[in-house]
């Protein structure tokens, strides 16, 4: 595996287990990557993969008490995991920040918009509130807000949902984060919104050097935002590399599966669609082997190792990482002549 | 199937037929305010909608989120009395039928939910969910009901065994084939799908869009599919209507509209839909709208589209576009509109070429479009 040690962000074998009456979920379990500022890492996989989770590990989010959490999410050399909460509370803002799915959970609804972000910038800033308050106003007006001088003072309930979204980005980036992670940020949003929301995030990423990671399950988004992609399953990373490895040279058979199931807007797809078979696995009662083993085509050309054993990330050359007990021959053969022709 | 014998014994008249006819249809919902409750105003959520529909085809309706295609879908199945227009089902005028005269035609038609998790019962079991519309119709099953529900059941991908079960046991995609069962227990000739797979993951999404498609070709459905999603619309439509606010801007089979869309919002729609491919990453044409839809209480007049249009002229804000046939079988309401035939090479709103001008402080009020916009080729595909 590629280690990369200097990363700004290094996340290694990260694990994030819930107790529950029914049991353990393993939301996160085993997961190991890193990014440096001025990347983008897009994050996919299906409901209940795993992401949000991380997210919020990453970012000290969860309830205390309610998560069990091991191992190392390293800040710029910085151990988040041991941290104390205070310690990683004071980080949120100014070295990492958040941009969530639902900007109103973001907002608190009895404060302004423009309170909320003179607040966040107090935190890190010692500066009046009028600097803070002109600085909010910047802010708004550079994620598009019309009238910021006057929005400023507007409830978040007062703005449209693309409005409110733009709004918690002027947020979460008052302060100019090293590492800001979206997740699903535009996925409440119409398309032509959507369009907006990303090239904002491409246009401050590029100004700040931040380091972003992108999180959704929309392939297409990735596609126009991130350097590298990691694709998750049942909490673990499942496939890592660069956007032109997962999309031109995709070796996961759930890699497949995904952009098999996918209809494509730019072409004419004469064949139906491929879709997964099966449902998403528990994660209690997680699947032996390889989680996905139940929904692969290819399960049984291993000889039994796919239901027996876990299988590894592996590097198979430049950093493009794949958990599969298939053959390199075997990849290759099923991707040219199942797969490939069908997309 | 074939036990659920409900068919009218009519013979299906053949492809090609018109199923469903709309003329200038409206939904004004009344604003009322203050103590008196006295109408200050209306949503004029649709605004004279004409389009038909053919049987076994599907016609989808897109657009951003408020235009109009949900509360259009509720005037189709009439669970909203239209304020204004006509909605013609099989030669029968049905826009203001009492409930008690539209309960036999419910049959005929039917609607499928976003929600597969709001839109079932989470007391009643798959049975009884599947099994109400054959009680609400008085509709007799040769080998009863359990049975009938169950044929449905295996029909949409489900178990028998399912029959006991609560909705809450089974997963979004699941969820949703219940509620496809439920839509087919009668039959429908015509069934309204309101995102039937918006809240699918992508691997289950593919999943009841193939369902759909089947039981399309088995039996004879026709479909009109609600939609935001341009790519699954590309995927399963053979119409499809482009609404804004309220009305319809462009009608297209889908090859042309994809192709060659004529309106500019049709435009500027495709060109926002990220490809996952890693070919144009930053480096497509795009034509960028800034600012949110315009409130449908106080619409802009004439072309009502003409607050994001980067070609508005003086003629947009006062003179109303008509929905004209400006290519066979493609309407479009535009003064100017784009890809005309006979004109330039089509322009495409996916089309891949290299600019990116991406503008954050644009009034919202004001169109963004990138300056060069270079006339590109079509697709090799
Ligand atoms: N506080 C919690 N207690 C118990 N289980 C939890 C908790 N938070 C998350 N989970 C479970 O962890 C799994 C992963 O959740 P996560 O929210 O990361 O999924 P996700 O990939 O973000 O999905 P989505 O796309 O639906 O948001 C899910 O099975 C979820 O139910
Ligand atoms: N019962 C109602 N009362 C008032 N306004 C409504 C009602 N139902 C829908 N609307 C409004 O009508 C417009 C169109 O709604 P809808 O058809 O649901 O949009 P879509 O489905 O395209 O998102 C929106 O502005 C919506 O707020
Ligand atoms: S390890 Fe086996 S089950 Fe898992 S993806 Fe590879 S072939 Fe399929
Ligand atoms: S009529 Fe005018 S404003 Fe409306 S879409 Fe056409 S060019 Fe744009
Ligand atoms: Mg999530
Ligand atoms: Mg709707």
């Amino acid at each position: 595996m590629t280690e990369n040690n200097d990363a700004f962000l290094q996340v290694r074998d990260l694990r994030v287990h819930f107790p529950t009456d029914d049991g353990i979920v393993k939301s996160v379990d085993g997961l190991t990557f890193s990014l440096d500022r001025g990347k983008t890492l897009g994050i996919v996989g299906e409901s209940g993969s795993g992401k949000s989770v991380t997210s919020l590990s990453i970012m000290g989010l969860h309830k205390a008490g309610t998560a069990r959490i091991s191992g190392e999410v390293l800040l710029d050399g910085q151990d988040l995991i041991s941290s104390s909460r205070e310690e990683v509370r004071l980080l949120r803002g100014k070295r990492m920040a958040m941009i969530f799915q639902d900007p109103l959970s973001a907002m608190h609804p009895y404060y302004t918009v423009g309170t909320q972000i003179i607040e966040a910038y107090r935190v890190h800033n010692k500066v009046t509130k009028a600097v803070a308050r002109k600085h909010a106003i910047e802010m708004l007006d550079r994620v598009g807000i019309p009238q910021p001088d006057k929005r400023v003072d507007a409830y978040p309930h007062e703005f449209s949902g693309g409005m409110r979204q733009r709004a918690m980005i002027a947020m979460a980036l008052s302060c100019d984060p090293d590492l800001l992670i979206a997740d699903e940020p535009t996925t409440a949003l119409d398309v032509t919104v959507q369009a907006q929301i990303l090239d904002l995030i491409r246009d401050l990423q590029n100004e700040f050097n931040s380091a972003v990671i992108i999180i959704t399950h929309d392939l297409g988004v990735v596609a126009e935002l991130a350097d590298d992609i990691q694709v998750m399953y049942a909490g673990r990373a499942i496939e890592y590399g660069s956007a032109e490895d997962i999309f031109d040279r995709p070796q996961h058979p759930y890699t497949w599966g995904l952009l098999g199931s996918m209809p494509r807007i730019d072409q004419e797809r004469t064949e139906r669609l491929m879709p997964i078979k099966g449902t998403p696995p528990s994660l209690i009662n997680v699947p032996p082997g390889c989680a996905f083993h139940p929904r692969c085509n290819y399960a049984r050309l291993n000889g039994g190792a796919s239901e027996t054993e876990v299988p590894q990330l592996l590097d198979i050359g430049d950093g493009h990482r794949v958990a599969c007990h298939l053959s390199p021959e075997q990849r290759k053969h099923a991707w040219e002549t199942d797969i490939k022709p069908k997309l | 199937m074939t036990t659920t014998d409900i068919e009218s014994g009519t013979a299906t008249p053949p492809l090609g037929e018109e199923l469903l006819a709309v003329k200038g249809l409206k939904k004004h919902f009344p604003i009322r305010q203050g103590l008196l409750q006295r109408q200050t105003g209306a949503v004029q959520a649709v605004d004279g909608l004409d389009f038909t529909v053919t049987r076994g085809e599907t016609l989808s309706l897109v657009g951003e989120s408020g235009c109009g295609k949900t509360t259009t879908g509720r005037l189709l199945t009439r669970l909203l009395e239209p304020t204004d227009g006509t909605i013609v089902f099989e030669g029968r005028d049905i826009s203001h039928l009492s409930d008690g005269r539209m309960r036999p035609l419910r049959k005929d038609v039917q609607m499928i939910f976003q929600d597969p998790y709001g839109s079932l019962n989470p007391r009643h079991t798959v049975g009884k969910i599947v099994g109400a519309p054959f009680k609400l119709q008085h509709v007799k099953t040769p080998n009863g009901t359990k049975k009938a529900v169950q044929e449905l059941l295996e029909l949409v991908g489900l178990s028998p065994e399912h029959y006991n079960r609560y909705p809450h046991e089974f997963s979004g995609g699941q969820r949703q084939r219940i509620g496809i069962a439920r839509t087919l227990a009668l039959r429908p000739k015509l069934i309204v799908a309101d995102e039937p797979v918006s809240a699918l993951d992508v691997s289950i999404q593919a999943q009841v869009v193939n369902l759909l498609e089947d039981l399309q070709d088995e039996f004879d459905l026709t479909y009109v599919m609600i939609a935001h999603d341009l790519s699954v619309v590309r995927h399963v439509s053979d119409r499809v209507a482009v609404m804004y606010l309220g009305k319809i801007v462009e009608i297209a089979d889908r090859v042309s509209l994809y192709e060659s869309p004529m309106h500019p919002y049709t435009l500027a729609l495709l060109s926002a839909v990220p490809i996952p491919d890693t070919k144009g990453k930053g480096g497509r044409e795009r034509i960028r709208l800034t600012g949110d839809v315009p409130s449908p209480i106080n619409p802009p007049p004439a072309c009502r589209f003409h607050t994001r249009c980067w070609k508005a002229q003086e003629i947009c804000k006062t003179v109303e576009p008509p929905l004209l046939e400006l290519a066979p079988g493609h309407q479009t309401a535009c003064h100017f509109p784009e890809n005309q035939p006979g004109g330039e090479a089509p322009r495409v709103g996916t089309a891949r070429s290299v600019n990116t001008a991406r503008p954050v402080e644009a009034p919202r009020t004001e169109a963004r479009t990138d300056t060069a916009r270079p006339v590109d080729t079509p697709p090799a595909e």
